[in-house]
């Protein structure tokens, strides 16, 4: 018995069915959790006023955003080595996700960079290298969208995801060339100094937690529309050749 | 590896548009460029670097889409596949040829346009450096995001999309090391990241493209 027999379609449908709803729920808790903690019980940031409270959804989102990548990077490899369907479709899955993620991270930032930075948008590096892994999202799921066979599908979107990944890397460091920015370093560092304080910290890794939750969650439940997509289209192809 | 180079230069010459069409596009935005920004000299010199790296970039783009589709539209990538020549030659040789069909007419040009955008006499070299420097990783990159999308019909504006995000580094330190020519500055390691990425690219981008093909060619 082997952690890949959990990769067998039967098998992924049959234990993520109740995994799925313990999942939502935890994550609906601990998002109404966060949230309504940072939002209503956490005192004003001196300077920021109110406006510092959008980090609760800004920084889970960014967070959640390059973890996605990370996450379809990974099941993209299992995938060219093992060939799992269900791992290349939990990648399928999850580009989605990851794509309004990066936007919900830009369009907070925005939000709160208009009356805090005098601007909607500067060419920071971070803002830099959100819009680029935003394009990296849309080839990703353009690619998807424009190949009809799902084999051949599978396999050059993992094989973009790999080489974009090598990229994004690269576009990260290479932005920071420009200037340092405007955006205030690591909210959430190992190094103590830089980290925000404990009364804005406790429910701000709460939201996280919330976040990342609502991740697995959306992204089991897309894979199993996916793995259903699968089935249905096979019974059609049946169906057709009778 | 040679003749496959050689058949593809013989057919960009003799079929026409493959030198032309990518300096022809160049020359097209160099040109536009001052007639929409103002004839201000120390705007145009401020400007040049980027506008010339960018222009050479798109120009770049406009021909990836030929590099394997033609091919595979009339079965000679099949062939190319069953030939002893291995697929990640193949493709480092189309890479090689777009290189020279669009990158190299670039590189030559790019400092004749310079004059038009007011560039600092100094950084003139550096221009010419980065170009040829970067312009063959943008046709290993195109030629990797062709092979991605040889089998989709009319796949010009998604290679584009795959494309841009992954042109955004080599533009970045391409552009940076003309600028800081232009403003007296060292440019040597911004010219030492171009130099890498291309390097980079050129030995490890064509065992992608040549997966990418090999799966599109199942």
């Amino acid at each position: 018995m082997s952690i890949w027999e959990y990769a067998n379609p039967k098998k992924f449908m049959a234990w993520t069915a109740p995994v799925l709803t313990w999942v939502s729920v935890l994550a609906a808790l601990s998002l109404a959790a966060g949230l309504i903690w940072g939002f209503f019980l956490t005192p004003e940031a001196e300077r920021f006023g109110s406006t510092v409270k959008i980090i609760y959804i800004h920084v889970p989102s960014a967070f959640v955003a390059i973890n996605a990548w990370l996450m379809m990077l990974v099941t993209s490899l299992i995938w060219l080595v093992r060939r799992h369907h269900v791992s290349v479709l939990a990648a399928k899955a999850a580009a989605p996700v990851g794509l309004v993620m990066t936007l919900v991270a830009l369009a907070t930032g925005a939000i709160w960079g208009q009356p805090m930075w005098g601007t909607w948008w500067v060419w920071d590096p971070r803002l830099t290298s959100f819009l680029i892994l935003f394009l990296f999202y849309l080839g990703y799921l353009a690619l998807w969208a424009s190949i009809e066979d799902p084999d051949t599908a599978a396999d050059l979107t993992s094989v973009l995801c790999i080489v974009g990944s090598v990229f994004a890397v690269l576009s990260r460091y290479a932005v920071l060339f420009w200037n340092q920015g405007l955006h205030q370093g690591a909210s959430l560092s190992m190094d103590e100094t830089e980290n925000v304080s404990d009364i804005f910290w406790q429910p701000l890794v709460l939201s996280i937690a919330g976040f990342v939750l609502l991740f697995v969650a959306l992204v089991l439940l897309r894979t199993r529309t996916e793995i259903r997509l699968r089935r249905a289209a096979a019974l059609e192809t049946r169906a057709r050749s009778l | 590896m040679k003749a496959l180079i050689l058949r593809d230069l013989r057919l960009a010459v003799r079929a026409g548009g493959g030198f032309g069409l990518g300096l022809a596009f160049f020359l097209i935005v160099i040109v536009l460029v001052p007639f929409g920004v103002g004839p201000d000299q120390a705007l145009l010199r401020s400007i040049a670097p980027g506008i010339l790296w960018v222009a050479a970039l798109l120009a770049a783009l406009l021909s990836l889409d030929r590099i394997f589709a033609l091919d595979h539209e009339d079965g000679s990538l099949a062939l190319l596949a069953t030939s002893p020549l291995p697929m990640e030659s193949a493709a480092l040789a189309k890479g090689i040829a777009h290189w020279i069909t669009t990158g190299l007419p670039l590189t030559i040009a790019a400092p004749v346009l310079g004059v038009l955008l007011n560039l600092t006499p100094a950084a003139f070299g550096p221009l010419l450096l980065s170009l040829a420097l970067g312009t063959p990783a943008l046709s290993m990159i195109g030629a990797f995001g062709a092979a991605l999308t040889v089998g989709v019909r009319r796949g010009g504006l998604l290679v584009s999309l795959i494309v841009l995000p992954l042109y955004v580094p080599i533009l970045i330190f391409g552009a940076e090391a003309v600028r800081r020519a232009s403003e007296g500055l060292s440019y040597a390691t911004p010219l030492l990241m171009v130099a890498a990425i291309t390097a980079g690219a050129v030995a490890l981008l064509p065992f992608a493209s040549a997966a990418a093909l090999r799966v599109n060619l199942r």
